[in-house]
């Protein structure tokens, strides 16, 4: 190290016109790589409201919101109690059916898988619930992952009851 | 190309010459000396570069008339098929020649892999060729996108979700590649911009590829280093020139075949549905020149360790240079490397056909087995044959092994004596 010059003033300002320079190009780029991101018109599309009053127990219905399915299901007392005795600690993904469904009888969420984005079918799998066509990945009545390449759980979006028969997604 | 002294005859090009060497740089192409011993494996090249041009063409017109636009794109492309003066052929030739282009490029490489034309000096030519490799899927992703089918929206939904793997930053990665929170006409009308761009970027590397190879020449199917010019070369033109051509003529019957008998048949029926972002179609596969790689990323049953094994198939062959130990570039002459390569295509066969089965039962665990054979080759297998391995004995020069001459491995591989005989 000792061997090792010293810098002078022409190192200084090497260095200082080098970053100088970055930073610029770093701002210069940045609106070339931020215009792909959700614009304005994307994002003003952000909630929807769906009627959900012609919904029977054991009936569901798949709503489109932000590009993405949503699905919405009126679950059935059978389908309700198997999602809330099972046992937390055995889940690839642990949340507790009272969690992801405030009022049990509804249960919303994306209908799309968190493995590769496809759209799972509904009664369908092992577990009674969904099942993804495309990498076999199964659901259970509670939307949670419990067989199949998929990391998580079905998300839940935010969403509320405006009234008894409305629900606002988004 | 600075050994070369060429002046043209006429006054004109002499003057032109001085100020742009074209002249030198057509006379290198056509003296360019190549090994006389170059088989028919070796046509391929000429057969990629005429699949980049024709896929070019028949893209710029195909341009013309479609309209990137998630309302339209479908009805476009019918519109291509129906009214455009031989939309369905230039279309359909823009499709198959897709396919062709695959299907040579795996000759190619695996041509590469036989007769080892990836070892030194050749790594810079092989790596640009992996990287053109990485671009004509991009390309062919993008391009499979266009069209706004089922199988176009799924599989652009899927692929794109690849990302979202990475850990922390995956989700804020997919939206931007998005440009909303789905796959929507943002995504359709970026992948039509890149879909654009990437044959050029191909182009470039092409001539790259070239230009490196022109450097330290053709390897051959003997594998030994020759010299150039030489007893042991011909002049590119007319020798190869002709042999391409031919070549080139029957890879086109081939093709014809396709277009015109079986234009479909590599296409699904799925993507003659409009897409739908409610209902992804039972079975979703890619195009059948994806299909080892997706095999690979089925068959870990975990989404960030899929995406990496994927992906570490592809840049594997990146190392392949420094992976594979052995100085004997032909499998002629590696008794052992020449049934491990047969095995290879044979596992890579299985992988692309597990590949297009469902992820299930007995498929599932063939996928795994060849998965890890696969990256068993690379990672264990090569690099350990190389040092284990008894070649047999290398010939002196391409013309000894035709005329009968002592083949002994000791002396070829005294590079200082051979260059006194020659």
């Amino acid at each position: 190290m000792s061997d090792k010059k010293k810098p002078n003033r022409r190192d200084f300002i090497f260095t200082a016109t080098a970053a100088v320079g970055a930073v610029g190009a770093g701002a210069a780029a940045w609106p070339l790589i931020d215009q792909m991101n959700p614009d304005a018109s994307v994002k003003a599309l952000a909630s929807t409201e769906v009627d959900v009053s012609s919904l029977q127990p054991g009936q569901s219905v798949t709503v489109l919101w932000r590009g993405k399915p949503v699905f919405i299901k009126r679950r059935t007392e059978n389908e309700i109690n198997e999602a809330r005795k099972v046992n937390i600690s055995d889940l690839k993904h642990p949340e507790k059916d009272e969690d992801r469904a405030k009022n049990p009888e509804w249960l919303v969420m994306l209908g799309v898988c968190t493995h590769l984005g496809c759209v799972p079918l509904g009664d369908k799998g092992e577990y009674g619930g969904w099942f993804c066509p495309c990498h076999g990945s199964h659901y259970d009545t509670s939307g949670r992952i419990r067989k199949g390449p998929a990391p998580t759980n079905l998300e839940i979006p935010k969403y509320e009851f405006v009234n008894s028969n409305t629900i606002k997604i988004g | 190309m600075s050994d070369h002294n060429y002046t043209p005859s006429s006054k004109f090009g002499k003057w032109f010459n001085d100020r742009l060497p074209l002249l030198t740089l057509a006379n290198h192409l056509t003296d360019y000396p190549t090994p006389k011993n170059l088989n028919y494996w070796w046509t391929f090249g000429g057969i990629l570069t005429f699949c980049l041009i024709t896929q070019i063409i028949t893209g710029l017109v195909l341009a013309m008339h479609y309209i990137a636009h998630a309302d339209l794109a479908f009805s476009s492309v019918e519109h291509i098929m129906r009214d455009v003066n031989y939309g369905w052929l230039i279309r359909y030739i823009h499709a198959n020649g897709a396919s062709m282009f695959f299907l040579a490029v795996y000759i190619h490489i695996f041509r590469s892999l036989f007769y080892g034309s990836y070892k030194a000096p050749r790594e810079i030519i092989w790596i640009l060729g992996i990287m053109i490799y990485l671009l004509m899927m991009a390309a062919a992703f993008m391009g499979y996108v266009l069209p706004w089918g089922q199988m176009s929206f799924w599989g652009a939904t899927v692929i794109t979700n690849l990302f979202s793997a990475i850990p922390l930053v995956g989700e804020s990665i997919t939206t931007w590649l998005w440009g909303g929170y789905s796959v929507d006409n943002p995504t359709l009308t970026r992948f039509f911009t890149l879909h654009y761009l990437i044959p050029f970027l191909i182009l470039g590397l092409v001539v790259l590829h070239i230009w490196a190879l022109h450097v330290p020449g053709n390897n051959n199917p003997v594998g030994i280093d020759i010299q150039k010019p030489s007893k042991d070369t011909v002049p590119f033109h007319p020798y190869i020139v002709i042999k391409d051509l031919f070549a080139l003529l029957l890879f086109m019957i081939v093709f014809a075949f396709f277009v015109f008998y079986s234009p479909n048949i590599l296409g699904h029926a799925d993507n003659y549905i409009e897409a739908n972002p409610l209902v992804t179609p039972a079975h979703i596969v890619p195009e059948w020149y994806l299909l080892p790689f997706y095999a690979i990323l089925r068959s870990i049953p975990d989404k960030l360790l899929g995406v990496v094994a994927m992906l570490s198939a592809i840049f594997i062959l990146a190392a392949l240079p420094w992976l594979d130990t052995s100085k004997v570039r032909s499998a002629v002459f590696r008794p052992l490397y020449k049934q491990f390569y047969w095995i290879l295509v044979i596992d890579v066969l299985i992988l692309g056909y597990v590949g297009a089965m469902p992820a299930e039962g007995l498929y599932l665990l063939i996928a795994r087995v060849a998965t890890a054979y696969y990256f068993l080759h690379f990672l264990l297998i090569l690099p350990i044959l190389g040092k284990i391995e008894k070649t047999t004995p290398l010939p002196l020069s391409i013309t000894s092994p035709v005329l009968g001459g002592s083949a002994d491995l000791a002396m070829a591989k005294n590079t200082d004596v051979r260059k006194e005989k020659l």
